[in-house]
């Protein structure tokens, strides 16, 4: 603090403290709804005040949607994918950053560039490929005339097929390939010194031991940060697993579950047990950002006032 | 940025890229040449491979004035959503900025928004807005029947706009905060001492000091409201009434998936395509020449 602005100060905690009601607002609202009766949460106007139905409505929601499965779904796919994410992202920057062969910069760009292809922009391409991830590599086979050749040599038809429909594989895989993690990864190589990995060649370690012993932990708190947010975008998938799940059953995440949930035109309108079912689907992400905010946000905000 | 010092391996350096490299040949150039054959060519109804088709499809969604009015939908909805949750958000970064004592709490109370998923806020939002519900909707027992997203699609734009902005929010203040409290604090004592008060400061200092941020996030945002409004509109509106609250990608997925019509799909993603290359190039040349501060 410069100097001594009594009222401004004042002005300041009363913008804060509004600010906090617009934040906090809807977050109050799910869990006021949440908590109360079938009767409480259709009266007009609604009390905004907690009751005491919340632990019933939570096990109906848990138990209606089916949350078990899906919660349990959404972890297998959000894990899967940040440790794959986190993993290829350290991998391609240590190959683009420490070694020199003549492709790495066309490498580094075929995966930058990435970044400007959103899913939800390539929705319905993106589609016909999980039917069978194998359809490029069967196109070139066909364009380069293998798939004659073999046919005419032994007698047997080519067709790869491979269905990531109804799968972990499919909820997973087509997520994986991360632009920013592997820009993230990089700028943070190249600011190793030479003189690291010219100790550590002398020394006698090979590169792969020196990716192991040197970078990763030196990366820690890099890929804590970048895991929190792959963990959060990766949590709240919504477009991608409705596409590709027919077998909800089986096979639905926790946030796609949520628009099963909501109380249809003519049914009854239960907003408590929808409350109840986003409240349970939003805490895991909202968990993981408030105690890896230190982490999260030191990558940004370093100075203290 | 050369580096002196690398490893000299013919084999190893492709083992670590392949994975990443197969993956993103897979997912994302395989669809998007995908998307492009598709955009030029008509599948025949009766199977027998696809037509060339040239311009047409692109003539044919352009000519379309239900398409011309999801774009400006889109800017509209581009434009208010980014507007508002920037607004705020800035707002609230510059007065935690002063760190006051307690300021903490409210530092990660505004990150939240951040966390959730668009469907959630989207369904907690519908029912705050719900005109059967008590809230929003209390204000129909005063003038019964002024308030009904579900029929006046102005109200239903509006409802979505300001879910939007406010997951918005958390993100947006991250990097506000973070760009303030980069300025030097000289800076801000220099201003003290020519006898600037807080306010005035706030205003002629930092603000001007964090327009690259501004900026980024203005791109940022406008793009996220292409692509994630999705989640939103599903859970909210369903792009009604009678689409008045279908935005670019929402129509893709409707004409691709219900509609069944890959080429009128693809010749739009391939429009929203160009959108969002356009605008991430744009960011990054402005990126290149940032004011840096030290």
């Amino acid at each position: 603090m410069i100097e001594r602005s009594p009222y401004f100060d004042a002005f300041t905690y009363a913008v804060m403290i509004i600010g906090l009601g617009l934040v906090v607002f809807p977050f109050w609202v799910v869990i006021v709804a949440a908590s109360q009766s079938l009767q409480e949460v259709s009266s007009v106007p609604i009390s905004l005040l907690p009751s005491d139905q919340l632990w019933v409505n939570l096990s109906e929601a848990w138990e209606r949607g089916g949350l078990g499965t899906k919660m349990l779904n959404s972890m297998i796919v959000s894990v899967g994918v940040t440790i794959g994410k986190i993993t290829l992202a350290a991998m391609s920057a240590f190959a683009i950053v420490f070694f020199n062969f003549r492709s790495r910069m066309i490498c580094f760009w075929l995966i930058f560039i990435t970044l400007m292809l959103p899913l939800e922009v390539r929705i319905v391409p993106t589609y016909a490929i999980a039917a069978n991830a194998l359809m490029p590599f069967q196109a070139i086979l066909d364009v380069t005339g293998l798939t004659w050749l073999v046919q005419t040599v032994s007698g047997v038809q080519v067709s790869l097929n491979w269905n990531l429909l109804n799968s972990y594989t499919g909820l997973i895989l087509p997520l994986v390939a991360t632009a920013t993690g592997t820009f993230l990864y990089r700028q943070f190589f190249m600011t190793i010194p030479d003189e690291l990995v010219e100790a550590s060649k002398m020394d006698g370690a090979s590169a792969m031991e020196f990716f192991w012993d040197v970078l990763i932990p030196l990366s820690r708190t890099n890929m804590l940060a970048l895991a929190t947010i792959m963990f959060v975008s990766s949590w709240n998938q919504y477009l991608w697993p409705l596409l590709i799940t027919t077998d909800r059953e089986n096979f639905g995440t926790a946030v796609m579950q949520l628009r099963f949930l909501i109380p249809t035109m003519n049914g009854t309108p239960d907003w408590n047990v929808t409350m109840a079912a986003a409240l349970i689907i939003m805490l895991p992400p909202l968990l993981v950002v408030a105690f890896m905010q230190r982490w999260f946000v030191r990558g940004l905000i370093s100075r203290d006032k | 940025m050369e580096r002196r010092a690398v490893y000299r391996n013919k084999v190893l350096p492709w083992l670590l890229i392949g994975p990443q490299l197969i993956l993103v040949l897979v997912f994302f150039y395989w669809p998007t040449s995908q998307a492009l054959y598709w955009a030029f060519t008509l599948e025949q109804p009766w199977g027998g491979g696809n037509l060339w088709a040239g311009l047409d499809n692109f003539l044919y969604i352009f000519r379309d004035s239900r398409y011309w009015a999801t774009v400006l939908r889109s800017a509209f909805y581009a434009l208010a959503a980014t507007g508002i949750s920037m607004f705020v958000a800035l707002t609230l970064a510059s007065f935690v900025d002063r760190s006051l004592k307690g300021t903490k709490i409210f530092q990660s109370v505004f990150i939240w928004p951040y966390a959730i998923a668009a469907p959630a806020a989207g369904v907690a939002f519908r029912f705050i807005f719900s005109p059967e519900a008590g809230l929003v909707g209390g204000i129909n027992e005063l003038w019964p029947g002024i308030w009904d997203p579900s029929t006046n699609g102005i109200q239903a734009l509006a409802m979505v706009i300001i879910c939007h902005a406010w997951l918005g929010i958390g993100y947006n203040f991250v990097f506000f905060l973070a760009a303030l409290q980069m300025i030097p604090r000289s800076i801000n004592e220099a201003g003290a001492m020519d006898g600037a008060r807080p306010l005035r400061r706030m205003l002629d200092l930092q603000l001007p000091l964090i327009a690259p941020t501004a900026f980024f996030l203005l791109i940022m945002n406008i793009i996220s409201s292409f692509t994630d409004s999705f989640g939103l509109i599903d859970t909210m509106t369903e792009g009604g009434p009678v689409g008045q609250t279908e935005v670019m990608v929402y129509k893709i997925y409707v004409d691709g998936f219900k509609g069944l019509d890959y080429s009128g799909a693809a010749a739009q993603s391939i429009v929203l395509m160009l959108l969002v290359i356009g605008l991430t190039f744009i960011q990054f040349k402005w990126v290149e020449r940032r004011v840096h501060y030290n």
